[in-house]
Protein backbone atom coordinates (compact mmCIF):
# COMPACT_ATOMS: atom_id res chain seq x y z
CA UNK A 1 0.00 0.00 0.00
CA UNK A 2 0.87 3.72 -0.51
CA UNK A 3 1.11 5.46 2.26
CA UNK A 4 0.80 8.98 2.78
CA UNK A 5 3.36 11.01 5.36
CA UNK A 6 1.02 10.69 8.20
CA UNK A 7 -0.23 7.16 7.92
CA UNK A 8 3.76 6.41 7.40
CA UNK A 9 4.61 8.42 10.96
CA UNK A 10 1.61 6.17 12.26
CA UNK A 11 2.70 3.08 11.59
CA UNK A 12 6.88 3.87 12.53
CA UNK A 13 5.35 4.79 16.12
CA UNK A 14 4.96 8.24 16.26
CA UNK A 15 1.29 7.92 17.66
CA UNK A 16 2.19 5.49 20.01
CA UNK A 17 3.08 1.39 20.09
CA UNK A 18 -0.64 0.50 20.09
CA UNK A 19 -1.49 2.56 16.80
CA UNK A 20 1.41 1.46 15.14
CA UNK A 21 0.63 -1.86 15.89
CA UNK A 22 -3.41 -1.10 14.39
CA UNK A 23 -1.98 0.57 11.22
CA UNK A 24 0.31 -2.53 10.72
CA UNK A 25 -2.58 -5.24 11.01
CA UNK A 26 -4.70 -3.22 8.58
CA UNK A 27 -1.59 -2.49 6.25
CA UNK A 28 -0.92 -6.43 6.05
CA UNK A 29 -4.67 -6.74 5.49
CA UNK A 30 -4.95 -4.21 2.63
CA UNK A 31 -1.60 -5.79 1.22
CA UNK A 32 -3.29 -8.72 0.60
CA UNK A 33 -6.11 -7.95 -1.36
CA UNK A 34 -4.07 -5.22 -3.59
CA UNK A 35 -5.06 -2.19 -1.74
CA UNK A 36 -3.38 0.46 -3.14
CA UNK A 37 -4.60 3.40 -0.22
CA UNK A 38 -6.55 4.45 2.79
CA UNK A 39 -9.77 5.76 2.28
CA UNK A 40 -11.61 7.58 5.02
CA UNK A 41 -14.14 6.54 6.94
CA UNK A 42 -17.25 8.69 6.46
CA UNK A 43 -19.83 7.97 8.98
CA UNK A 44 -20.65 5.84 12.56
CA UNK A 45 -19.42 2.32 13.35
CA UNK A 46 -21.22 -0.68 14.01
CA UNK A 47 -19.00 -3.59 15.74
CA UNK A 48 -19.80 -7.30 15.80
CA UNK A 49 -18.53 -8.53 19.35
CA UNK A 50 -21.22 -7.76 21.71
CA UNK A 51 -20.78 -10.36 24.06
CA UNK A 52 -18.71 -10.67 27.22
CA UNK A 53 -17.38 -14.54 26.74
CA UNK A 54 -14.56 -14.86 28.96
CA UNK A 55 -12.44 -17.09 26.36
CA UNK A 56 -12.24 -13.77 24.35
CA UNK A 57 -9.05 -12.98 26.07
CA UNK A 58 -7.43 -11.53 23.30
CA UNK A 59 -10.33 -9.11 22.94
CA UNK A 60 -10.30 -7.76 26.35
CA UNK A 61 -6.85 -7.18 26.37
CA UNK A 62 -6.57 -5.62 22.69
CA UNK A 63 -9.46 -3.50 24.50
CA UNK A 64 -7.57 -2.49 27.71
CA UNK A 65 -4.71 -1.65 25.41
CA UNK A 66 -6.28 0.77 23.18
CA UNK A 67 -7.80 2.26 26.16
CA UNK A 68 -4.35 2.60 27.71
CA UNK A 69 -2.90 4.29 24.59
CA UNK A 70 -5.70 6.99 25.01
CA UNK A 71 -7.77 5.96 21.54
CA UNK A 72 -11.03 6.17 20.68
CA UNK A 73 -13.12 5.61 17.64
CA UNK A 74 -13.42 8.83 14.96
CA UNK A 75 -17.42 8.36 14.88
CA UNK A 76 -19.66 6.56 17.53
CA UNK A 77 -20.43 3.01 17.29
CA UNK A 78 -23.44 0.71 17.51
CA UNK A 79 -22.93 -3.02 18.37
CA UNK A 80 -24.46 -6.26 17.90
CA UNK A 81 -27.34 -7.43 20.58
CA UNK A 82 -26.29 -8.49 24.35
CA UNK A 83 -26.42 -12.29 24.77
CA UNK A 84 -28.22 -12.33 28.00
CA UNK A 85 -31.73 -10.55 29.44
CA UNK A 86 -32.71 -11.91 32.72
CA UNK A 87 -35.81 -10.35 32.72
CA UNK A 88 -37.56 -10.92 29.46
CA UNK A 89 -35.68 -14.73 28.69
CA UNK A 90 -36.15 -16.52 32.06
CA UNK A 91 -33.69 -18.77 32.83
CA UNK A 92 -32.96 -21.26 35.07
CA UNK A 93 -30.34 -21.17 38.05
CA UNK A 94 -28.35 -23.33 36.48
CA UNK A 95 -28.68 -21.77 32.96
CA UNK A 96 -27.57 -17.90 34.92
CA UNK A 97 -24.63 -19.58 36.90
CA UNK A 98 -23.30 -20.74 33.12
CA UNK A 99 -24.06 -17.63 31.48
CA UNK A 100 -22.77 -15.34 34.56
CA UNK A 101 -20.12 -17.25 35.78
CA UNK A 102 -18.99 -19.26 32.78
CA UNK A 103 -19.70 -17.71 28.93
CA UNK A 104 -20.52 -14.14 29.93
CA UNK A 105 -18.41 -13.50 32.93
CA UNK A 106 -16.63 -10.41 30.93
CA UNK A 107 -19.37 -8.84 30.14
CA UNK A 108 -19.76 -5.69 32.28
CA UNK A 109 -16.03 -5.03 31.85
CA UNK A 110 -16.56 -5.54 28.23
CA UNK A 111 -19.17 -2.94 27.85
CA UNK A 112 -17.33 -0.41 30.31
CA UNK A 113 -14.49 -1.03 27.65
CA UNK A 114 -16.85 0.02 24.48
CA UNK A 115 -17.87 2.66 26.42
CA UNK A 116 -14.17 3.94 27.01
CA UNK A 117 -13.78 3.90 23.35
CA UNK A 118 -16.96 5.44 21.46
CA UNK A 119 -19.86 2.96 21.98
CA UNK A 120 -23.14 5.46 21.08
CA UNK A 121 -24.95 4.55 24.31
CA UNK A 122 -26.55 1.57 26.67
CA UNK A 123 -29.17 1.07 23.89
CA UNK A 124 -27.24 0.84 20.53
CA UNK A 125 -27.50 -3.08 21.09
CA UNK A 126 -28.77 -4.52 18.16
CA UNK A 127 -27.80 -6.11 14.41
CA UNK A 128 -30.50 -4.47 12.96
CA UNK A 129 -28.51 -0.66 13.61
CA UNK A 130 -29.45 0.48 10.33
CA UNK A 131 -33.29 0.46 10.89
CA UNK A 132 -34.63 4.54 10.72
CA UNK A 133 -35.69 3.31 14.35
CA UNK A 134 -32.07 3.18 15.64
CA UNK A 135 -30.41 5.16 13.15
CA UNK A 136 -26.82 4.29 12.44
CA UNK A 137 -28.72 4.64 8.94
CA UNK A 138 -25.46 5.12 6.10
CA UNK A 139 -25.74 6.95 2.93
CA UNK A 140 -25.26 6.03 -0.62
CA UNK A 141 -21.33 5.96 -0.97
CA UNK A 142 -20.41 6.15 2.27
CA UNK A 143 -17.73 4.04 3.50
CA UNK A 144 -17.80 2.08 6.59
CA UNK A 145 -15.43 0.25 8.97
CA UNK A 146 -18.25 -2.17 10.11
CA UNK A 147 -18.49 -5.90 10.86
CA UNK A 148 -21.87 -8.16 11.56
CA UNK A 149 -22.61 -9.97 8.43
CA UNK A 150 -26.08 -9.48 8.24
CA UNK A 151 -25.28 -5.65 8.63
CA UNK A 152 -22.49 -5.19 6.72
CA UNK A 153 -24.51 -7.06 3.51
CA UNK A 154 -27.39 -4.79 4.09
CA UNK A 155 -25.43 -1.64 4.33
CA UNK A 156 -23.76 -2.92 0.89
CA UNK A 157 -26.67 -4.17 -0.90
CA UNK A 158 -30.06 -1.94 -0.22
CA UNK A 159 -28.11 0.85 1.24
CA UNK A 160 -25.56 1.35 -1.35
CA UNK A 161 -23.07 2.01 1.06
CA UNK A 162 -19.37 0.85 0.60
CA UNK A 163 -17.98 -1.83 3.36
CA UNK A 164 -16.21 -4.93 3.10
CA UNK A 165 -16.63 -8.15 5.28
CA UNK A 166 -14.72 -7.31 7.90
CA UNK A 167 -13.65 -9.28 10.70
CA UNK A 168 -14.47 -8.48 14.22
CA UNK A 169 -11.45 -6.50 15.40
CA UNK A 170 -10.78 -5.09 11.96
CA UNK A 171 -14.04 -3.18 12.43
CA UNK A 172 -12.41 -1.75 15.67
CA UNK A 173 -9.39 -0.99 14.69
CA UNK A 174 -10.50 0.71 11.13
CA UNK A 175 -13.01 3.12 13.08
CA UNK A 176 -10.10 3.73 15.52
CA UNK A 177 -7.49 5.01 12.27
CA UNK A 178 -11.16 6.50 10.42
CA UNK A 179 -9.85 4.59 7.50
CA UNK A 180 -9.52 1.68 5.74
CA UNK A 181 -7.83 -0.21 2.96
CA UNK A 182 -9.51 0.30 0.10
CA UNK A 183 -10.52 -3.12 -2.02
CA UNK A 184 -13.07 -5.63 -2.94
CA UNK A 185 -16.29 -4.02 -2.17
CA UNK A 186 -14.97 -0.25 -1.62
CA UNK A 187 -14.47 -0.38 -5.07
CA UNK A 188 -16.47 0.11 -8.75
CA UNK A 189 -14.92 -3.14 -9.93
CA UNK A 190 -15.43 -5.18 -6.80
CA UNK A 191 -19.01 -4.42 -6.41
CA UNK A 192 -20.09 -5.87 -9.94
CA UNK A 193 -21.75 -9.12 -9.66
CA UNK A 194 -20.34 -12.08 -11.27
CA UNK A 195 -23.35 -14.43 -11.26
CA UNK A 196 -26.84 -13.66 -12.72
CA UNK A 197 -29.79 -15.50 -10.47
CA UNK A 198 -32.89 -16.21 -12.17
CA UNK A 199 -35.63 -16.46 -9.62
CA UNK A 200 -38.54 -18.77 -11.09
CA UNK A 201 -41.02 -19.15 -8.71
CA UNK A 202 -44.86 -19.37 -8.37
CA UNK A 203 -44.49 -16.85 -5.57
CA UNK A 204 -42.52 -14.96 -3.41
CA UNK A 205 -40.30 -16.94 -1.85
CA UNK A 206 -39.49 -17.26 1.66
CA UNK A 207 -36.49 -14.80 2.44
CA UNK A 208 -34.62 -16.83 4.43
CA UNK A 209 -34.73 -19.95 1.65
CA UNK A 210 -34.12 -17.92 -0.98
CA UNK A 211 -30.86 -16.33 0.51
CA UNK A 212 -29.13 -19.19 2.12
CA UNK A 213 -29.66 -21.31 -1.18
CA UNK A 214 -28.04 -18.02 -3.11
CA UNK A 215 -25.57 -17.79 -0.48
CA UNK A 216 -24.67 -21.49 -1.01
CA UNK A 217 -24.08 -21.29 -4.02
CA UNK A 218 -21.99 -17.86 -4.73
CA UNK A 219 -19.78 -18.17 -2.18
CA UNK A 220 -18.64 -14.76 -1.64
CA UNK A 221 -19.49 -13.20 -4.92
CA UNK A 222 -21.89 -11.06 -5.91
CA UNK A 223 -24.94 -11.83 -6.98
CA UNK A 224 -27.39 -10.28 -9.48
CA UNK A 225 -30.78 -10.95 -8.78
CA UNK A 226 -33.78 -11.07 -11.55
CA UNK A 227 -37.12 -12.19 -11.08
CA UNK A 228 -37.67 -11.12 -7.77
CA UNK A 229 -38.97 -7.24 -8.61
CA UNK A 230 -41.80 -9.14 -9.83
CA UNK A 231 -42.53 -10.12 -6.28
CA UNK A 232 -41.24 -6.84 -4.69
CA UNK A 233 -41.76 -4.25 -6.77
CA UNK A 234 -39.39 -1.77 -7.42
CA UNK A 235 -39.78 0.40 -4.25
CA UNK A 236 -37.37 -0.21 -0.64
CA UNK A 237 -40.77 0.01 1.33
CA UNK A 238 -40.89 -0.97 4.46
CA UNK A 239 -41.80 -4.55 4.09
CA UNK A 240 -39.54 -4.64 1.11
CA UNK A 241 -36.36 -3.54 3.67
CA UNK A 242 -37.56 -5.82 6.21
CA UNK A 243 -37.57 -8.79 3.26
CA UNK A 244 -34.06 -7.91 1.86
CA UNK A 245 -32.75 -7.36 5.81
CA UNK A 246 -33.71 -11.69 6.25
CA UNK A 247 -32.34 -12.58 2.82
CA UNK A 248 -29.52 -10.96 3.07
CA UNK A 249 -28.40 -12.54 6.36
CA UNK A 250 -29.32 -15.67 4.99
CA UNK A 251 -26.64 -15.10 2.04
CA UNK A 252 -24.21 -13.49 4.66
CA UNK A 253 -24.40 -16.83 7.30
CA UNK A 254 -25.05 -19.90 4.87
CA UNK A 255 -21.92 -18.28 2.49
CA UNK A 256 -20.49 -15.22 2.30
CA UNK A 257 -22.45 -12.49 0.39
CA UNK A 258 -21.55 -8.85 0.64
CA UNK A 259 -22.98 -7.70 -1.77
CA UNK A 260 -26.14 -8.55 -3.81
CA UNK A 261 -28.09 -6.72 -6.28
CA UNK A 262 -31.66 -6.89 -7.08
CA UNK A 263 -32.90 -6.07 -10.66
CA UNK A 264 -35.40 -2.81 -10.18
CA UNK A 265 -35.10 -2.54 -6.60
CA UNK A 266 -32.15 -1.97 -4.71
CA UNK A 267 -29.57 0.95 -5.70
CA UNK A 268 -27.10 0.32 -7.64
CA UNK A 269 -29.03 -2.04 -9.76
CA UNK A 270 -31.64 0.44 -10.03
CA UNK A 271 -28.74 3.30 -11.27
CA UNK A 272 -26.59 0.83 -13.70
CA UNK A 273 -29.07 -1.66 -14.84
CA UNK A 274 -27.62 -4.84 -15.82
CA UNK A 275 -24.09 -2.97 -16.63
CA UNK A 276 -23.20 -3.71 -13.34
CA UNK A 277 -23.09 -7.24 -14.14
CA UNK A 278 -19.47 -8.82 -15.16
CA UNK A 279 -18.89 -10.34 -18.66
CA UNK A 280 -19.97 -13.79 -18.54
CA UNK A 281 -21.28 -14.21 -15.32
CA UNK A 282 -22.54 -17.50 -14.30
CA UNK A 283 -25.85 -18.49 -13.92
CA UNK A 284 -28.19 -19.94 -11.70
CA UNK A 285 -32.39 -20.80 -12.05
CA UNK A 286 -33.79 -20.81 -9.23
CA UNK A 287 -37.77 -22.64 -8.96
CA UNK A 288 -39.97 -23.61 -6.49
CA UNK A 289 -38.33 -27.33 -6.98
CA UNK A 290 -34.88 -26.08 -5.82
CA UNK A 291 -36.03 -23.92 -3.30
CA UNK A 292 -37.68 -27.43 -1.52
CA UNK A 293 -34.67 -29.06 -2.19
CA UNK A 294 -32.45 -27.16 -0.12
CA UNK A 295 -35.23 -26.54 2.63
CA UNK A 296 -35.17 -30.14 2.97
CA UNK A 297 -31.57 -30.47 3.22
CA UNK A 298 -31.39 -28.81 6.50
CA UNK A 299 -30.30 -31.53 8.92
CA UNK A 300 -32.06 -31.42 11.99
CA UNK A 301 -29.81 -31.51 14.93
CA UNK A 302 -31.75 -32.23 17.83
CA UNK A 303 -30.29 -35.58 19.62
CA UNK A 304 -34.26 -36.50 19.23
CA UNK A 305 -36.24 -35.15 16.35
CA UNK A 306 -39.34 -36.24 17.21
CA UNK A 307 -39.38 -33.96 20.47
CA UNK A 308 -41.75 -31.24 21.21
CA UNK A 309 -39.68 -28.08 20.59
CA UNK A 310 -39.72 -26.02 24.14
CA UNK A 311 -38.71 -22.54 22.88
CA UNK A 312 -39.32 -20.55 19.49
CA UNK A 313 -37.03 -17.49 18.90
CA UNK A 314 -38.28 -14.87 15.79
CA UNK A 315 -36.35 -12.52 15.10
CA UNK A 316 -32.51 -13.25 14.42
CA UNK A 317 -31.68 -10.68 12.75
CA UNK A 318 -34.01 -8.51 14.85
CA UNK A 319 -37.13 -7.72 13.89
CA UNK A 320 -38.51 -4.29 12.40
CA UNK A 321 -41.44 -2.76 13.27
CA UNK A 322 -43.60 -3.89 10.06
CA UNK A 323 -42.61 -7.74 10.77
CA UNK A 324 -43.73 -7.23 14.61
CA UNK A 325 -46.94 -5.73 13.32
CA UNK A 326 -47.38 -8.95 10.48
CA UNK A 327 -46.72 -11.19 13.24
CA UNK A 328 -49.43 -10.04 15.31
CA UNK A 329 -51.78 -10.29 12.60
CA UNK A 330 -50.86 -13.97 11.30
CA UNK A 331 -50.38 -15.08 15.19
CA UNK A 332 -54.17 -13.68 15.68
CA UNK A 333 -55.33 -15.21 12.74
CA UNK A 334 -53.71 -19.05 13.80
CA UNK A 335 -55.12 -18.37 17.19
CA UNK A 336 -58.41 -18.17 15.88
CA UNK A 337 -57.99 -21.54 14.07
CA UNK A 338 -57.02 -23.26 17.27
CA UNK A 339 -59.22 -21.69 19.34
CA UNK A 340 -56.66 -20.34 21.78
CA UNK A 341 -56.04 -17.46 23.49
CA UNK A 342 -52.57 -17.52 23.93
CA UNK A 343 -49.38 -19.21 22.44
CA UNK A 344 -48.64 -22.87 23.51
CA UNK A 345 -45.08 -22.87 22.80
CA UNK A 346 -42.60 -20.04 24.66
CA UNK A 347 -42.54 -17.38 21.73
CA UNK A 348 -39.62 -14.61 22.04
CA UNK A 349 -39.54 -11.97 19.63
CA UNK A 350 -36.28 -9.90 19.28
CA UNK A 351 -35.92 -6.22 17.83
CA UNK A 352 -33.80 -3.76 18.47
CA UNK A 353 -34.29 -1.11 21.76
CA UNK A 354 -35.23 1.59 19.66
CA UNK A 355 -37.55 -0.56 17.72
CA UNK A 356 -39.47 -1.91 20.69
CA UNK A 357 -40.09 1.38 22.22
CA UNK A 358 -42.00 2.88 19.13
CA UNK A 359 -43.75 -0.52 18.80
CA UNK A 360 -44.71 -0.79 22.36
CA UNK A 361 -46.81 2.03 21.73
CA UNK A 362 -49.09 0.08 19.19
CA UNK A 363 -52.27 -1.55 19.78
CA UNK A 364 -50.23 -4.89 18.08
CA UNK A 365 -48.04 -4.72 20.78
CA UNK A 366 -50.90 -4.97 23.74
CA UNK A 367 -51.99 -8.14 21.54
CA UNK A 368 -49.17 -9.86 21.30
CA UNK A 369 -48.65 -9.42 25.02
CA UNK A 370 -52.12 -11.15 25.57
CA UNK A 371 -51.49 -13.55 23.37
CA UNK A 372 -47.90 -14.64 25.39
CA UNK A 373 -45.36 -13.24 23.41
CA UNK A 374 -42.41 -12.00 24.99
CA UNK A 375 -40.10 -9.45 23.79
CA UNK A 376 -36.17 -9.08 23.98
CA UNK A 377 -33.79 -7.29 22.17
CA UNK A 378 -31.03 -10.55 23.16
CA UNK A 379 -28.98 -11.91 20.61
CA UNK A 380 -30.56 -15.29 19.86
CA UNK A 381 -27.84 -16.67 18.92
CA UNK A 382 -25.63 -16.11 21.83
CA UNK A 383 -28.38 -17.46 24.26
CA UNK A 384 -28.59 -20.92 22.57
CA UNK A 385 -24.85 -21.35 22.44
CA UNK A 386 -25.06 -22.57 26.10
CA UNK A 387 -23.93 -25.83 26.52
CA UNK A 388 -27.53 -25.95 28.20
CA UNK A 389 -29.98 -24.17 25.38
CA UNK A 390 -27.68 -26.41 23.05
CA UNK A 391 -29.57 -29.34 24.01
CA UNK A 392 -32.73 -27.88 24.02
CA UNK A 393 -35.83 -28.70 21.34
CA UNK A 394 -35.91 -24.84 20.08
CA UNK A 395 -37.02 -23.66 17.08
CA UNK A 396 -37.03 -20.53 14.81
CA UNK A 397 -37.84 -19.02 11.14
CA UNK A 398 -33.98 -17.62 11.08
CA UNK A 399 -31.51 -19.69 9.05
CA UNK A 400 -28.62 -17.93 10.47
CA UNK A 401 -29.70 -19.12 14.00
CA UNK A 402 -30.17 -22.56 12.44
CA UNK A 403 -26.78 -22.16 10.87
CA UNK A 404 -24.93 -21.44 14.42
CA UNK A 405 -26.76 -23.76 16.76
CA UNK A 406 -28.92 -26.33 16.94
CA UNK A 407 -32.28 -24.46 16.82
CA UNK A 408 -34.61 -26.29 14.18
CA UNK A 409 -35.96 -23.78 11.37
CA UNK A 410 -39.43 -23.57 10.15
CA UNK A 411 -40.82 -21.36 7.51
CA UNK A 412 -43.20 -19.11 8.59
CA UNK A 413 -46.43 -20.24 7.63
CA UNK A 414 -45.62 -23.48 9.98
CA UNK A 415 -43.76 -22.14 12.78
CA UNK A 416 -47.08 -20.00 13.42
CA UNK A 417 -49.09 -23.06 13.14
CA UNK A 418 -46.75 -25.02 15.60
CA UNK A 419 -46.78 -21.65 18.59
CA UNK A 420 -50.62 -21.11 18.28
CA UNK A 421 -51.07 -24.95 18.46
CA UNK A 422 -52.95 -25.24 15.03
CA UNK A 423 -53.42 -28.97 14.61
CA UNK B 1 4.95 -41.43 -10.21
CA UNK B 2 5.95 -37.90 -9.32
CA UNK B 3 4.69 -36.34 -6.38
CA UNK B 4 1.74 -34.17 -6.65
CA UNK B 5 3.36 -30.86 -5.90
CA UNK B 6 1.11 -27.53 -5.65
CA UNK B 7 2.21 -24.04 -5.06
CA UNK B 8 0.36 -21.32 -3.49
CA UNK B 9 0.91 -17.19 -2.18
CA UNK B 10 2.21 -17.54 1.10
CA UNK B 11 0.56 -15.86 3.57
CA UNK B 12 1.78 -16.91 7.02
CA UNK B 13 5.13 -18.95 6.04
CA UNK B 14 6.15 -21.84 7.75
CA UNK B 15 6.92 -25.62 7.66
CA UNK B 16 4.81 -28.65 8.41
CA UNK B 17 4.81 -32.50 7.82
CA UNK B 18 1.87 -34.24 9.02
CA UNK B 19 -1.82 -35.14 8.07
CA UNK B 20 -4.35 -33.27 5.93
CA UNK B 21 -8.28 -32.57 6.28
CA UNK B 22 -10.15 -31.39 3.30
CA UNK B 23 -13.17 -29.49 3.20
CA UNK B 24 -14.73 -29.35 -0.25
CA UNK B 25 -16.99 -26.49 0.71
CA UNK B 26 -16.51 -23.27 2.59
CA UNK B 27 -15.65 -23.34 5.97
CA UNK B 28 -17.76 -22.00 8.34
CA UNK B 29 -15.18 -20.71 11.21
CA UNK B 30 -17.85 -19.85 14.29
CA UNK B 31 -19.95 -22.96 13.20
CA UNK B 32 -17.02 -25.08 12.89
CA UNK B 33 -14.79 -24.17 15.78
CA UNK B 34 -17.02 -21.94 18.23
CA UNK B 35 -18.03 -25.58 20.05
CA UNK B 36 -14.74 -26.52 21.32
CA UNK B 37 -13.31 -23.07 21.91
CA UNK B 38 -16.57 -22.42 24.08
CA UNK B 39 -15.87 -25.63 26.00
CA UNK B 40 -11.94 -24.11 26.42
CA UNK B 41 -11.33 -27.85 24.80
CA UNK B 42 -7.64 -29.09 24.24
CA UNK B 43 -8.65 -29.97 20.88
CA UNK B 44 -11.12 -28.81 17.92
CA UNK B 45 -13.42 -31.03 17.17
CA UNK B 46 -15.33 -29.89 13.77
CA UNK B 47 -19.22 -28.36 14.66
CA UNK B 48 -20.63 -27.20 11.80
CA UNK B 49 -23.39 -29.60 10.79
CA UNK B 50 -24.06 -28.19 7.60
CA UNK B 51 -20.27 -29.32 6.85
CA UNK B 52 -19.88 -33.32 6.77
CA UNK B 53 -16.22 -32.95 5.92
CA UNK B 54 -14.95 -31.26 8.87
CA UNK B 55 -18.06 -32.41 11.54
CA UNK B 56 -16.33 -34.28 14.29
CA UNK B 57 -13.22 -33.96 12.70
CA UNK B 58 -10.33 -33.40 15.09
CA UNK B 59 -8.84 -29.75 13.34
CA UNK B 60 -6.47 -28.97 15.73
CA UNK B 61 -2.75 -29.31 14.53
CA UNK B 62 -3.44 -30.47 11.12
CA UNK B 63 -3.33 -28.86 7.66
CA UNK B 64 -6.49 -27.79 6.78
CA UNK B 65 -7.43 -27.38 3.01
CA UNK B 66 -10.44 -25.57 1.70
CA UNK B 67 -11.74 -23.04 -0.51
CA UNK B 68 -12.43 -20.34 1.82
CA UNK B 69 -13.82 -19.90 4.90
CA UNK B 70 -18.04 -18.51 5.35
CA UNK B 71 -20.27 -17.24 7.89
CA UNK B 72 -20.33 -14.65 10.42
CA UNK B 73 -17.91 -12.08 10.51
CA UNK B 74 -16.37 -13.11 13.75
CA UNK B 75 -14.91 -15.41 11.72
CA UNK B 76 -10.97 -13.57 12.15
CA UNK B 77 -11.63 -13.55 16.22
CA UNK B 78 -12.28 -17.00 16.30
CA UNK B 79 -9.14 -17.75 14.72
CA UNK B 80 -7.05 -15.03 15.95
CA UNK B 81 -8.83 -16.86 19.52
CA UNK B 82 -8.19 -20.14 18.80
CA UNK B 83 -4.53 -19.51 17.79
CA UNK B 84 -4.50 -17.66 21.44
CA UNK B 85 -5.60 -21.02 22.80
CA UNK B 86 -3.03 -22.71 21.31
CA UNK B 87 -5.85 -25.20 19.64
CA UNK B 88 -5.96 -24.34 15.78
CA UNK B 89 -4.87 -25.59 12.76
CA UNK B 90 -1.26 -25.59 11.72
CA UNK B 91 -1.97 -24.71 8.61
CA UNK B 92 -4.90 -23.28 6.42
CA UNK B 93 -4.43 -24.20 2.73
CA UNK B 94 -6.58 -22.10 0.55
CA UNK B 95 -7.52 -23.44 -2.80
CA UNK B 96 -9.06 -19.93 -3.49
CA UNK B 97 -7.90 -16.10 -2.92
CA UNK B 98 -8.31 -15.86 1.21
CA UNK B 99 -10.98 -14.62 2.20
CA UNK B 100 -11.10 -11.97 3.67
CA UNK B 101 -12.42 -12.99 7.29
CA UNK B 102 -9.71 -15.88 6.97
CA UNK B 103 -6.81 -13.22 6.23
CA UNK B 104 -8.26 -11.35 9.37
CA UNK B 105 -7.52 -13.60 11.70
CA UNK B 106 -4.25 -15.30 10.59
CA UNK B 107 -3.10 -11.48 10.48
CA UNK B 108 -4.65 -10.90 13.90
CA UNK B 109 -3.18 -14.24 15.41
CA UNK B 110 0.48 -13.35 14.08
CA UNK B 111 0.86 -9.57 15.27
CA UNK B 112 -1.05 -9.95 18.24
CA UNK B 113 -0.45 -13.41 19.42
CA UNK B 114 3.14 -14.11 17.77
CA UNK B 115 1.12 -17.46 16.48
CA UNK B 116 3.00 -19.48 13.99
CA UNK B 117 -0.24 -20.75 12.05
CA UNK B 118 0.74 -21.38 8.57
CA UNK B 119 -1.61 -19.89 5.82
CA UNK B 120 -1.46 -20.26 2.16
CA UNK B 121 -3.52 -19.15 -0.66
CA UNK B 122 -4.53 -19.70 -4.12
CA UNK B 123 -2.84 -23.02 -4.22
CA UNK B 124 -5.58 -24.50 -6.81
CA UNK B 125 -9.01 -26.52 -7.08
CA UNK B 126 -7.15 -29.20 -7.90
CA UNK B 127 -5.67 -29.54 -4.77
CA UNK B 128 -9.14 -30.29 -3.20
CA UNK B 129 -9.40 -33.75 -5.43
CA UNK B 130 -5.86 -34.81 -5.25
CA UNK B 131 -5.38 -34.60 -1.49
CA UNK B 132 -8.09 -36.42 0.63
CA UNK B 133 -8.48 -36.21 4.10
CA UNK B 134 -5.94 -38.42 6.37
CA UNK B 135 -2.91 -37.98 3.32
CA UNK B 136 0.01 -37.20 4.75
CA UNK B 137 1.94 -33.77 3.24
CA UNK B 138 4.63 -31.35 3.42
CA UNK B 139 4.38 -27.85 3.64
CA UNK B 140 7.61 -25.69 2.44
CA UNK B 141 8.48 -22.23 3.17
CA UNK B 142 7.79 -21.03 -0.30
CA UNK B 143 4.57 -22.12 -0.05
CA UNK B 144 4.76 -25.16 -1.77
CA UNK B 145 2.38 -28.27 -0.87
CA UNK B 146 3.34 -32.17 -1.77
CA UNK B 147 1.27 -35.17 -1.12
CA UNK B 148 3.48 -37.55 0.53
CA UNK B 149 3.36 -41.50 -0.41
Amino acid sequence: MKLTAEEKAILEGKEGQTKAKIMQTLVEFGDLFGAEEFVPVTTDGHLVTSFGIGLLKPVYRIMDEIIDAGLKTEYPFTVDPRPIDYKNVKCGLLDKLIFSKIMYSQQKHYEEQLSKIGLRNKDSFTCTCYLKEVGNTPKYGDVLSWAESSAVVFANSVLGARCNRNSGMLDIFGAILGKVPKFGLLTDEGRKANWIIEVKTTKLPEAQILGSTIGMKVMEDVPYVVGLDKFLGTELTDDVISYLKDFGAATASNGAVGLYHIENLTPEAKKFGKKIVNEKPKKYVIDDAELERVYKSYPVMWKNPESKPTLCFIGCPHLTNEQLISWTNKIEENLKLSGKKRVQLRTIMTTAPAVLKKFSETEEYKKLKSYGIKFSSICPLMYTNNPIAGGKPIITNSNKLRTYSKSRYYKDEDIVKIICGVK
Amino acid sequence: MAKKVFKGRVICKGTYEGEAVVSHQGVNTLATFQKSALKNAKKVIGSDQNNPDVYGKNLTGIALILPQTIGSTTGGLVIQTICQMGINPAALLFSEEIDSLAASGVILAKNWENSKIIAIDKLGKEILNSIKTGDKISISEDGTVTLLD
